[in-house]
């Protein structure tokens, strides 16, 4: 059994205003100095396999063809 | 001219679609369910509005990857025209049929009002009943109609003239880039719109503005 982590974030100079509007609410809250947010998503999946090199590719591959919409996100996956 | 609507789980303007189609052409579509790959001989699919598969991961990225889509893509490849509107936009653009991707609304809420729009491409079948720069109404609903597309992909649309239609001066209701409402695919068969035309085809609608993106489309008389 394989743990692995996909995270999938937005490509820098796409537009994110759901990461503005918590930005603003964590100022709204008394937070100082926050710099810039960008929201993203993880996903944790477990892989029935001890192939690290084929749950590799199918990692990538899911992440090319479902996870992340590459026209606007970027992914990292990271195996435990 | 022969028409067919997509109904997958989850969309909920498909009723109205087919009443636009059959008040405009005269003839009933024929309906696809999600899971039928043989798609029957048609001109024109349509896939309509509504939150197929709940929208989950991003809007219509499950719709998108369903066998259904790829039998419709195999069409559109063989020049059969496809009209995506609301969520069906939003699918095209997942399944990779137009370019770009659609996010959140910049103000992230959920608007549902009516918009104008300017006819920035009267040359193509979706678009030939109106007048080019002609304005029209159009009502819209969604969450996630912010068109974005990289800087080089934004200018090859605009140099083809890929863009139809785009939210007319003060009211781009999304933050999309260029106001961009609709667009239509390099060679011009698949157009993806976020505004309903079919919402706007009748007195009983307040109006009749939408009629002519079906009259272009299934190639009759715009009344």
């Amino acid at each position: 059994m394989i743990n692995a982590r996909v995270t999938v974030t937005l490509k820098n100079g796409v537009l994110d205003p759901q990461g503005k509007a918590i930005e603003g609410a964590l100022g709204a809250l008394g937070f100082d100095g926050i710099g810039q947010i960008r929201q993203g998503k993880v996903f944790d999946l477990q892989i029935e396999t001890a192939d690290k090199t084929k749950a590799e590719a199918d990692l990538k591959a899911m992440c090319e063809k479902l996870l992340a919409n590459t026209v606007i996100e970027n992914y990292a996956i990271s195996i435990a | 001219m022969k028409s067919a609507v997509v109904q997958l789980p989850g969309l909920n303007r498909d009723r109205d679609m087919i009443a636009a189609l059959t008040k405009i052409s005269g003839k009933a579509p024929v309906t696809i369910w999600q899971t039928e790959t043989d798609i029957p001989d048609v001109d024109l699919i349509v896939i309509p509005g509504g939150f197929s598969y709940g929208d989950y991961l991003r809007c219509g990225a499950i719709a998108a990857r369903m066998p259904v889509m790829q039998a419709i893509k195999a069409k559109a490849e063989a020049g059969v025209k496809v009209l995506g509107v609301c969520n069906g936009f939003q699918i095209l653009v997942e399944a990779g049929l137009l370019p770009g991707a659609l996010m959140r609304n910049a103000s992230l809420k959920f608007v549902c009002k009516e918009i104008k729009l300017e006819v920035v491409n009267a040359n193509t079948d979706f678009s030939r009943a109106y007048e080019q720069g002609q304005i029209i109404r159009c009502p819209v609903a969604h969450h996630d109609g912010n068109y974005f597309a990289d800087a080089e992909t934004l200018k090859a649309i605009e140099d083809k003239g890929q863009v139809v239609f785009r939210y007319a001066a003060g009211t781009n209701p999304n933050g999309s880039v260029n106001d961009i409402a609709g667009i239509v695919n390099e060679k011009g068969n698949v157009l993806g719109m976020m505004p309903h035309p079919e919402n706007l085809i009748e007195a009983a609608h307040g109006g009749s503005d939408g009629r002519g993106l079906f009259a272009s489309a299934l190639d009759v008389i715009a009344a």
